[in-house]
């Protein structure tokens, strides 16, 4: 590199295994280290640093060509990580194409699970952490604003997150599409095995209140309502106690149907203005096919549920050309904007990153 | 320039709104995309303001409610409908509900417009100079603006219940509110509109108690029938004998039955058309 630039350097699942991303993955006080020791890289403009487990990245705007070496250096002997081996898994890009992976990045779209948003966050608390240790000058500033303005403008204008792609969300989304809102609805977790738990953890994290667990072992049942801080109903109360529930999520290992016809049958007498939607996880099935046949009775097994997943996947993947056409516009229109401001304003930014943290 | 616009071409532009609301909601669902409901909120009271301009003109210009032939009375159902989903449109959380409102506005007033027979000839002065009288036929239209609502909202029920029993939730479908807001919108919905029929139904009854001849039975029978069947309809639901499914398809059946009663109705009303063509003509 001759003069200033812009560039990234890193690991990502694309570019290196899960066994190489834990030795690579880097702790809150390891990434505080570390960015106090980057800090005081003299040719180390700006630097952010986002590590999550499917990537360690460093965005960083330097005076001189050696800046990613030495990034390079300072971060394999702090996670004791022999450099050549770290060239084998290494991604590294410069200028207009580091912008565009900070731009797909923030969107979703070079993530495992595909338009996931969590990923959005991320990149937020990482660049909040560059500005807090005042390593984010103007340069940074912009080209991380503008990856979140193209993000956000990338999730509202195509479908690359519409839809869930995990079967215990997809079942949260069917709920949401019967209720509207969880916060008043009940639900039966029939069965504590690790398929309920997740499914009702789902449930609790889009805002549901009212859950109750129900399996064959009591005390299982017991435990997992007191990790969940729902409540226990016994088991063999199930089908007396239908009417309570919105929803039941049955995961059971029980070889035959736990939850009969003629139960849903006289569950919905006693409430006939409130759906009540069955989530059949188990193998078999927990819930008798038949009830599917009752007027405001929904219910949807596992199949049911993985084929809107995948339904969703291939959606998302669907949507991958268009999103990358929107963002590689946005990458160059920025990457237009900054490229002189790299050679126009680096004292600039020195000047201003000098006044924060005097000599 | 829009000085000279008569109350027609008020009228076309409010439909023009309401057709580029649909149209405009039609194509980003076919993108896959979901309808902006700010942008259709705008263009449906754009379009209100200029239909209820067209309106006011043609009122001022005939000097009574515009209620006078069946054109009129379909601009003022869309009017009605659309008045309800720009009063109550932001709760229902649904930008798909705008999308159809829109249609149906576009829907009834370009019918309205583009049958020049609907509007050729017109009874004026059928109400006498008598206010109570225009309140109880402005609110029963304004009931059937309220039951088209129910009536779109019972569709997207139906829908919504199609793509959950027959588990198909992507595209436009994933647009839908849920099952159970559109069940209690709908409630909601049918609980105004007997409310506000029952009071016109009551207005009207003052009326015929003083002068039972003054009004034509046929006219009575229907509009008495369609507000028991509306009202019967809550009775049901709120009893729990009519529900979901059914609940939907009877709300939709009612409003193409009162919607089918309109012609009767104004054929039946005094005075006669053939004295109203005389005396306005």
């Amino acid at each position: 590199m001759s003069g200033l630039g812009f560039f990234l350097i890193g690991a990502t699942h694309h570019t290196a295994p899960l066994a190489v991303r834990e030795r690579l993955a880097l702790d809150p006080a390891g990434e505080a280290a570390l960015g106090a020791e980057l800090a005081g890289l003299g040719d180390l403009r700006e630097f952010a640093v986002l590590s999550t487990c499917n990537r360690v990245e460093f965005y960083c705007v330097a005076a001189e060509a050696g800046a990613a070496a030495r990034v390079q250096e300072a971060f394999c002997a702090r996670q004791r990580f022999a450099p050549a081996d770290f060239e084998k898994f290494r991604l590294s890009l410069a200028g207009r194409d580091a912008v565009l992976h900070l731009l797909e990045v923030s969107a979703g779209l070079d993530s495992q699970m595909l338009g996931e948003t969590e990923i959005f966050g991320q990149v937020k608390a990482a660049y909040a952490a560059a500005q807090a240790r005042g390593a984010a000058g103007p340069l940074l500033n912009r080209i991380f604003q503008k990856a979140f303005q193209a993000a956000k403008h990338v999730r509202s204008h195509t479908a690359i997150n519409a839809g869930q792609v995990s079967v215990a969300n997809v079942a949260v989304d069917l709920a949401l599409n019967i209720f509207g809102d969880l916060a008043h609805v009940r639900i039966l977790v029939l069965g504590a095995g690790d398929i309920g738990e997740k499914t009702a953890r789902a449930f609790q994290s889009r805002g549901a209140g009212a859950l109750t667990v129900a399996n064959r072992s009591a005390e299982r049942a017991l435990d997992l309502a007191g990790q969940l801080g729902a409540a226990a109903l016994p088991f063999e109360q199930r089908e007396a106690r239908l009417a309570d529930f919105d929803v039941v999520v049955c995961s059971t290992a029980a070889p035959q149907a736990v939850l009969s016809f003629a139960a849903a049958e006289a569950a919905m007498k006693r409430r006939p203005t409130r759906p009540l939607f069955f989530i059949d996880l188990a193998l078999p099935r927990d819930v008798e096919a038949a009830v599917a046949d009752l007027d405001n009775v929904f219910r949807y097994d596992l199949d049911d549920l993985a084929r809107i997943a995948e339904q969703n996947r291939t959606a998302r993947a669907a949507e991958i050309a268009r999103c990358r056409a929107l963002l590689v516009e946005r990458a160059d229109a920025l990457w237009r904007r900054v490229e002189p401001l790299l050679a126009g304003a680096v004292p600039e930014a020195a000047r201003l990153r000098e006044s924060r943290h005097p000599a | 320039m829009f000085a000279a616009l008569t109350d027609r071409q008020w009228l076309w532009l409010a439909a023009a709104c309401y057709f580029a609301g649909f149209a405009r909601g039609a194509l980003s669902v076919l993108r896959g995309e979901r309808p902006s409901s700010g942008a259709m909120y705008g263009l449906l009271a754009v379009g209100y303001a200029l239909q209820f301009f067209g309106l006011y003109l043609r009122g001022r210009a005939e000097g009574d409610c515009p209620l006078g032939n069946i054109f009129e009375i379909l601009q003022f159902i869309a009017w009605s409908a659309i008045t309800l989903y720009l009063v109550v449109g932001v709760t229902f959380r649904s930008s798909l509900l705008g999308y159809f409102t829109a249609g149906l506005g576009a829907a009834l007033t370009i019918a309205s417009l583009a049958l020049p027979s609907l509007d050729a000839t017109r009874r004026a002065h059928i109400f006498g100079n008598n206010p109570w009288l225009e309140l109880h036929a402005a609110l029963a239209l304004f009931s059937y603006g309220i039951f088209a609502l129910l009536a779109l909202t019972s569709a997207l029920f139906l829908f919504r219940h199609y793509s959950l029993k027959s588990k198909r939730l992507d595209g436009w479908f994933s647009f839908l509110p849920s099952i159970l807001d559109l069940d209690q919108i709908a409630v909601r919905l049918l609980g105004t509109g007997v409310g506000v029929l029952g009071v016109s139904l009551a207005v009207g009854a003052v009326y015929w108690m003083r002068d039972t001849a003054s009004v034509n039975s046929a006219k009575l029978l229907i509009t008495v029938a369609v507000g028991v069947a509306y009202a019967a309809a809550l009775g049901f639901r709120l009893g729990g004998r009519l529900l979901a499914k059914r609940f939907a398809w009877t709300c939709l059946a009612l409003f193409a039955a009162a919607l089918l009663s309109l012609g009767p109705v104004n054929a039946s009303r005094h005075p006669p058309i053939a004295a109203a063509r005389e005396e306005g003509t």
